[in-house]
């Protein structure tokens, strides 16, 4: 109470103008993000498909015609394979780069370094680069053709373990691995920063107290390592998913739709159809639709670190 | 200790380390290869070999065509980066060392905007920015980069401000300095590295952004990777011009990279909430 009273006393003229120098921030902030975000969903309740602007209350149109629509659901097929590989792909690289770069070899810095490097560039760098890279008439079937296999990487239209599934082949678009491994090659430097600094903060002499107990180097991983660094790979894989949930640029430098949308994600699909399109409302039902995805992983990301700051 | 003789695990290691590497640096080796090589040696047959001749024509196509868009993106970015890391500093200042009840849920309200997909605001942005005629313009894109870089910038420096000691705050406060005396003599000295912490971070992303650039800007007000990509998408696809331009597109954030790496990790490891 005694606290209370003090602090109250404090709320003096310097505290006023610390709240004033942060209101114009939330002001934009609110207008930018939260006002904004409240008038795309409003256009996606809308008829706003066509140039001249019409607000007309349109119910969940525009929601059912894309869950109904076949580019849409091809775009949630993409979407959930492109995740779940890249998330593994991103987590195990980075995992196992950062241990090899922890064992204290030679040259630890120069390896850090390559694997880092890409996370530089920008995705459209990376695009129009690996589009040529793995183009099927050169770049890595040049090497693959001597040994017989020649992939069609981004061109293949064909849909593993595909099943009909609403108006598409439900099943694993095998153009996707393509784009996967662009992602991959740009994005594991984030996975092997933060490993690194996870193994770093793990004491040698926890490691070296199980190997006097006789444990293994692969269980010593296995039973000690790897559970801390637990929270480091859950960071991992909320940013990673945040990132594939909206991918946008990677995809349109590198393949765009692809034949038969094999290679289309909704932020691509958004972008056409609004930009090009002029299906402003379809358009924003995409986008909100992204956000609700990105939302679901967020949220209780950022509820749960607000509550470790306290 | 181990002792240092030759041993078959090591040698996995660096085995296996090299070969990531390799394929690691094949696209660079690539992109390289590709645009010191006149036109009529760049052929599907040949994308991996050596040029015969060293020949820098193509950086001579590619910087002609993307130079007014170089100079876009570097009119976008120095004052994007400034304003943005500023209000961010001030924001990280109040929200670490001004604590006020709610603070912490206001912090959070701020930080959501760094993870939404920028689709979700694209279309009022699109229409607010034509209203006060800012649409296609470089003006037009530092002011969405500000608003939604402030995310970012406000949590990198209340994390960073968190470290540094509340006591010495409080003994300012005692001898009387003021809210901003004890930001421009405490606060600001003490956060050069920040300073160039976020600002690495916000150069690298907005000279790297895309989706904004994209669809605020036309024609000759388009940052660099917007024309990028269209050198890529005409007709006749010139590989060396393409190389050579994603070359010189990305040689500013990586020469970053190569001289403040270290810097750059730390922006990179800041952008994931927990600091």
């Amino acid at each position: 109470m005694a606290m209370a009273k003090q602090q109250k006393k404090k709320i003096s003229k310097d505290q006023w103008t610390a709240i004033a120098f942060l209101v114009p921030s939330i002001i934009l902030i609110l207008v930018f993000v939260y006002g904004f975000i409240g008038w795309t969903g409003w256009v996606s309740l809308s008829n706003y498909n066509t140039i001249v602007p019409d607000f007309s209350f349109a119910g969940l149109k525009n929601y059912i015609y894309l869950f109904n629509d076949f580019r849409f659901q091809a775009d949630l097929r993409n979407t959930l394979f492109f995740t779940i590989f890249f998330i593994g792909l991103v987590i195990v690289t980075g995992l196992v780069l950062s241990i090899l770069i922890e064992q204290k070899l030679k040259g630890e810095s120069i390896f850090r370094n390559i694997f880092l490097f890409p996370m530089a560039l920008s995705f459209v760098v990376t695009g129009v680069v690996w589009q040529w890279l793995l183009n099927p008439s050169t770049g890595f079937n040049k090497f693959l053709s001597v040994f017989g296999i020649e992939p069609k990487w981004y061109t293949d239209t064909n849909i593993l373990a595909g099943f009909q599934w609403g108006s598409i082949e439900f099943g694993v678009p095998v153009a996707i691995i393509a784009v996967v491994i662009a992602a991959v090659w740009q994005m594991t430097g984030f996975s092997l920063a933060m490993y690194l600094a996870g193994l770093r903060g793990i004491p040698d002499e926890m490691r070296e107290a199980a190997r006097m107990d006789g444990a293994s180097e692969f269980q010593i991983y296995r039973k000690i390592v790897l559970p801390m660094l637990m929270p480091i790979t859950m960071s991992v894989v909320i940013i990673m998913a945040h990132i594939s949930l909206k991918i946008f640029d990677l995809v349109y430098a590198m393949t765009g739709s692809g034949a038969n949308f094999v290679t289309d994600v909704p932020g691509v699909y958004m972008f056409e159809t609004t930009f090009k399109g002029n299906y402003y409302a379809n358009g924003a039902a995409i986008a909100i639709i992204m956000l609700l995805a990105v939302a679901v992983f967020i949220v209780p990301y950022l509820w749960s670190s607000r509550k470790g700051d306290a | 200790m181990t002792t240092p003789t030759f041993s078959i695990g090591k040698a996995i290691k660096y085995f296996i380390l090299i070969i990531v590497a390799v394929l690691f640096l094949m696209p660079i080796y690539v992109m390289i290869v590709t645009s010191l090589k006149p036109l009529d040696e760049v052929s599907l047959a040949t994308m991996w070999s050596l040029p015969s001749s060293i020949d820098f024509s193509s950086y001579a196509e590619a910087f002609g065509k993307l130079k007014p868009n170089l100079l876009n993106s570097i009119y976008l970015v120095i004052p994007a980066t400034i304003i943005s890391a500023l209000l961010g500093a001030m924001n990280g200042y109040v929200l670490s060392k001004w604590k006020f009840k709610g603070a912490d849920i206001i912090f959070t309200f701020i930080l959501f905007g760094m993870f939404i997909p920028y689709q979700s605001i694209l279309i009022p942005m699109i229409q607010f920015l034509r209203s006060v005629d800012l649409y296609n313009t470089i003006p037009g894109l530092i002011l969405v980069h500000v608003v939604y870089g402030l995310p970012i910038t406000t949590l990198m420096f209340r994390n960073f401000y968190a470290n540094i000691p509340d006591s010495m705050i409080e003994s300012a406060k005692i001898d009387g300095a003021s809210f901003l005396g004890i930001f421009r003599f405490i606060i600001v000295p003490l956060s050069i590295t920040g300073f160039v912490v976020v600002a690495i971070w916000q150069f690298t992303n907005i000279w790297n952004e895309f989706l904004f650039a994209v669809t605020i800007t036309t024609g000759d007000k388009q940052p660099v990777m917007v024309a990028l990509q269209n050198l890529s998408g005409s007709q006749i696809v010139q590989w060396n011009v393409q190389m050579a331009g994603a070359l010189l597109a990305a040689l500013p954030t990586l020469l970053v990279y190569i001289f403040l790496g270290k810097y750059f990790v730390r922006g990179l490891l800041a952008g994931s909430v927990k600091g």
